[in-house]
């Protein structure tokens, strides 16, 4: 793509980052790697692809997205916050008691939360609900989701993969942030869930692998969702838990852990260093 | 009484008559022709989407369905719906408040020879525990025919439980209103009251005449909504005959009789003595020796009316 954008798209992510941390540091709960390893890829959907309205978030025909792996609320509310759904400054409230900013996403008062989530396995399965009902009304609009390598170890992901190949829902996609760490351990220790896009395929599914935090490579993994029909498509997203924070790169600890001050402080240092 | 008519058909005829008149799809899990969606899908072919035997995976479907102003009708047995898939009902339809109906067959001992592992008895108690759900146990055709209507045009999340045998009607469908959230007071009395839902209502107005033989007056309650129960209507009767007996083909654990119970002992504290499955699981067998095994009788609700009256200070 060219400079202007790829460089608006990374200011962007960066931003998501800081977001996403400063919600974790204010809560001194929360997750913060698997946020940060999406926030290119929201940075993309929210900046660069999807139909949505700020300013009036129910709108009927917008894109949606379900975030399936909904511990990540970090990210995503810190997107919302960048993107003009939320005030910048509500982000300091997460986990709350007076917060509408729940723990994990709350559709009922979060706007631009298209649905609650948290449960994993269930989003996806939402999705699909989303994407067919768009199928049947002919409308246009897209649905994308987010999951976690480790929540592919519910069942119900692949109950909805089978449903999403069996009705060909070309208007889903799902991206799996494959960052190859879950709670206890590397996914390789605790429940293999690879070969990820051999599994989707066998389900139907058109699949894509890509590098999750390289913007050129999300956005031909997009359009190579758009350009396909008759299947809905997967795009497998190799990432880095925890990526931008040095200290949080590929460290399992980081999964569910909020940083202290002095750790918070170095990670905006580097992060504010990138922008 | 008219011909005796399993609840499940009614509902699968009231989706085919409905589905001319308001806009809703049907989902299924490989279950339509036992749920009776199929008599809707014979109608709405483009409207009938089958799942497959994903349940959990169905229900939140449904509730993506529902997110785009969409109103989906969830069919599967209680067991699957109430059971299997109580996580997906309570995080992705019950905590969203999503408008999503969910018509739950084969409910109860009923089922018959399938045996315990289809045979539902706990279903209210999970679906009760879930906030913002209405929960509607119809005692006939005709009630099973409103319920749906009623279900259609509530906003909100709706558990409907259905039953497998053919049961008596007992309302006439031309004059019957049915009042989401209503209790139906069946028969006027002043010794004993019986609380009753779905099939054991029929039950409880036989139990009416058995106890009238020996010169008891009792009064009989249909409660259809079990959640938001009629408490006004409970309380009322409970502080005129100063005793009750609730009746149901559910776990006397966490249903119909433990609403009444917390009702009452909240505002009027009555002896309160529940007939229904006295914590057991089913077994299979034939539908007249199953409820006879398990106390789902006149005549149980009868001795239970007297103890009930025996009880009282």
């Amino acid at each position: 793509m060219e400079q202007a954008k790829l460089t608006m798209l990374k200011e962007h992510a960066n931003n998501i980052r800081l977001g996403a941390l400063e919600a974790v540091y204010s809560a001194s709960s929360g997750h913060p790697g698997g946020s940060l390893s999406i926030a290119d890829l929201l940075s993309y959907l929210y900046f660069a692809e999807m139909k949505v309205d700020a300013k009036n978030p129910d709108w009927e025909d917008r894109d949606r997205l379900v975030l399936s792996k909904g511990h990540t609320a970090p990210a995503l509310y810190a997107a919302l916050a960048e993107a003009g759904f939320i005030p910048k400054e509500d982000l300091k409230t997460f986990r709350q008691v007076d917060s509408y900013l729940q723990g994990h996403p709350d559709m009922k008062h979060t706007p631009g939360v298209d649905m609650t989530s948290g449960s994993l396995g269930l989003g996806i399965s939402a999705a699909c609900g989303m994407a067919l009902s768009g199928k049947i009304r002919n409308k246009d609009y897209r649905v994308f989701t987010i999951l976690g390598d480790g929540e592919l170890g519910e069942g119900q992901v692949w109950e909805a993969a089978m449903f999403a190949g069996h009705y060909d829902l070309d208007n889903l996609c799902a991206f799996v942030d494959w960052n190859g760490l879950q709670i206890d351990g590397p996914i390789a220790e605790v429940m293999d869930s690879t070969p990820i896009d051999k599994k989707f395929e066998a389900f139907g599914w058109n699949v894509v692998m890509i590098d999750g935090h390289d913007l050129d490579q999300i956005a031909d993994a997009v359009e190579n969702f758009k350009a396909t029909s008759g299947k809905p498509t997967c795009v497998v997203m190799k990432t880095v838990k925890g990526k931008g924070v040095s200290f949080m790169e590929n460290q399992c600890g980081w999964h569910g852990s909020a940083p202290n001050k002095e750790q918070y402080e170095q990670a905006v240092a580097e992060l504010t260093a990138n922008n | 009484m008219a011909d005796k008519i399993a609840t499940r058909e009614a509902y699968g005829n009231a989706l085919a008559e409905f589905g001319e008149k308001y806009d809703f799809v049907v989902l299924d899990a490989d279950l339509a022709a036992a749920t009776k969606t199929g008599i809707f899908r014979k109608k709405f072919p483009e409207r009938h989407f089958e799942c497959g035997i994903a349940e959990g995976n169905m229900m939140v479907v449904a509730a993506g369905i529902a997110s785009t102003g969409v109103i989906p009708f969830v069919s599967t047995f209680a067991m699957f719906a109430a059971g299997r898939a109580f996580e997906q009902v309570r995080n992705g339809i019950g905590y969203p408040h999503l408008n999503v109906k969910i018509g739950a067959t084969h409910a109860g001992i009923s089922v018959g020879e399938d045996g315990a592992t289809h045979q539902c008895n706990e279903d209210i108690a999970t679906m009760r525990t879930i906030p913002g759900m209405t929960i509607i146990n119809p005692a006939d055709a005709v009630e099973a025919r409103a319920c749906v209507e009623a279900a259609i045009l509530h906003n909100g999340p709706v558990y409907m439980r259905f039953g497998r045998l053919a049961i008596p009607t007992l309302y006439d469908a031309s004059t019957y209103k049915f009042e989401l959230g209503r209790g139906v007071m069946m028969s006027e009395g002043k010794d004993v009251t019986i609380v009753a839902t779905g099939l054991m209502v029929h039950k409880a107005l036989e139990a009416k005449e058995l106890l009238k033989n020996e010169g008891i007056d009792a009064e009989v309650i249909n409660i259809h909504t079990i959640k938001p129960l009629d408490r006004d209507m409970v309380i009322a009767s409970a502080k005129k005959t100063g005793c009750v007996v609730t009746a149901e083909e559910h776990n006397i654990i966490g249903g119909l009789g433990s609403a009444v119970a917390e009702a009452l002992s909240e505002t009027c504290p009555v002896p309160v003595l529940r007939v229904g499955v006295e914590d057991q699981f089913g077994r299979s067998g034939k539908v007249p020796p199953l409820l006879e095994l398990y106390g789902l009788t006149a005549e149980n609700i009868a001795a239970k009316a007297k103890a009930s009256i025996a009880l009282k200070k």
